[in-house]
């Protein structure tokens, strides 16, 4: 894989990382789907070999410098979540639609509640029942953004 | 090829073992030590990028509103705030009195003199970060001489303190994070008291004071200059609610903050008493 596939690459994350900060009124905040971790889910599905653990650290870390919170902590639920697809990858890619909304909807809410966990321990978050809300909406997004990914993933013949 | 799968498969399962013991160090140094500063400041020059990107609409939309505001609105605007320059420099004048003569009553009572304070005006970037989090991104950073700790003011009151500084922006923690607490003192009486974030954007929760303490609703809580992390003197909140539970030993006390947390776009940063006179510190306004 070359230097420009990578690129295509990095660049859906800049565009995930834009749509996770662009400003929104605050009613509308927690419905806000999480981008760059649907990004990474795809990635990790979609070549498993060249994109896993390492990289959603690195993703993660990003995440924790634009957030402005503790370092690490995105970063270890993204590694996990790499982790976690990686090893799923082939039977989410073979089970129907529902069933793979199902799997997408188990792996963000794993990631949500570890990185949920961490940020209650270290004082920086109180939990409501909206804190789930963002998951969901992301499970809704997932069948859609998937198509789009793969149609740009097949035109950047990245495979 | 089975095989080579499982050691494939172990090897990644080792790579995540490891990741999450960085992960575990990184923020253990990251709370405790100042060392990862460097790495965050290498890092925010892929993310600060992201957030300018992402806060452009914000900044058309506020281009196009500039270019198609009417002239007569301008000239109201402007009336309005010659206006309100006025009576500001009209109080300004008193308060230079005032300054001279606090000062000269220090030096009678061989008090130490009270340094005023010198202050930056710095621009929200307009991004929101995820819900849960009570900070804000300002478009001043380590080359404008941000430090860690710097208190943050809006011009209604104490909005926060910078805890994460990069080359060019800075994250301010707000006062209603979850994590922050901020000394202060009833304004009407002196009597001391801390404020806790709740994780609500309009409510403060001021702990530990006990069932004989004098305090009612309507009262403004300043600064205490407590712990000199904040200058003493700004207004934080006011008390909006006060539940006298007699099994508890303390009262359940919510305020409300006197920033606009929420709506301010400028912010100002202070350096605690480095300037002679609080009218010519303005550093740089826009």
């Amino acid at each position: 894989m070359n230097g420009a596939r990578w690129l295509v690459i990095g660049l859906t994350f800049v565009a995930a990382f834009v749509l996770n900060l662009i400003p929104l009124p605050g009613w509308a905040l927690p419905y806000r789907p999480d981008w760059v971790v649907l990004v990474l889910i795809y990635w990790c599905l979609a070549i498993p070999d060249r994109f896993g653990t390492g990289m959603g650290w690195m993703i993660g870390l990003l995440v924790d410098v634009t957030n402005a919170n503790l370092l690490g902590v995105h970063a270890l639920g993204m590694a996990t979540l790499a982790y976690l697809t990686g090893r799923l990858h082939l039977r989410i890619r073979m089970f129907p639609w529902w069933q793979q909304s199902l799997s997408i909807l188990l792996l963000l809410l794993i990631y949500k509640s570890l990185v949920g966990w961490m940020r209650s321990l270290l004082g920086e978050l109180q939990f409501d029942w909206m804190y789930w809300m963002s998951s969901l909406i992301g499970v809704m997004i997932w069948p859609w953004l998937f198509i789009v990914m793969r149609d740009l993933r097949r035109y950047a013949r990245i495979a | 090829m089975a095989a080579r799968d499982t050691r494939a498969r172990s090897s990644d399962f080792l790579r995540l073992v490891l990741l999450i013991c960085l992960s575990v160090v990184v923020m253990l140094a990251d709370r405790r030590t100042e060392y990862l500063q460097g790495v965050r400041s290498t890092l925010s020059v892929v993310t600060t990028p992201l957030q300018l990107i992402a806060s452009t609409p914000d900044r058309i939309g506020s281009w196009f509103q500039d270019l198609f505001t009417s002239e007569e609105s301008v000239n109201q605007a402007n009336t309005r705030l010659r206006g309100d320059n006025m009576k500001l420099r009209a109080r300004l004048q008193r308060m230079q009195a005032l300054e001279a003569e606090n000062a000269s009553l220090r030096r009678l009572l061989a008090a130490a003199e009270k340094v005023p304070d010198q202050v930056l005006m710095a621009e929200l970037v307009d991004v929101s970060l995820d819900p849960y989090t009570h900070k804000l991104i300002v478009n001043r950073g380590v080359t404008d001489g941000i430090y860690v700790g710097q208190p943050v003011l809006d011009p209604q009151g104490v909005m926060g303190q910078v805890t994460e500084t990069m080359p060019f922006t800075s994250a301010v923690t707000l006062i209603t994070d979850p994590s922050h607490a901020t000394p202060v003192q009833v304004e009407r009486n002196g009597l001391r008291a801390i404020t806790f974030g709740t994780g609500n954007a309009d409510k403060l929760k001021v702990s530990y004071l006990t069932h004989n303490a004098d305090i009612k609703i309507g009262d403004v809580l300043v600064t205490s200059g407590m712990g000199g992390r904040f200058p003493a003197g700004y207004p934080v909140a006011e008390i909006k609610e006060i539940i006298r539970d007699a099994s508890e030993a303390f009262l359940r006390i919510a305020a409300t903050p006197v920033a606009r947390l929420e709506r301010s776009k400028q912010v100002l940063l202070v350096w605690q008493g480095i300037g002679k006179n609080f009218s010519d510190n303005l550093k740089d306004v826009e």
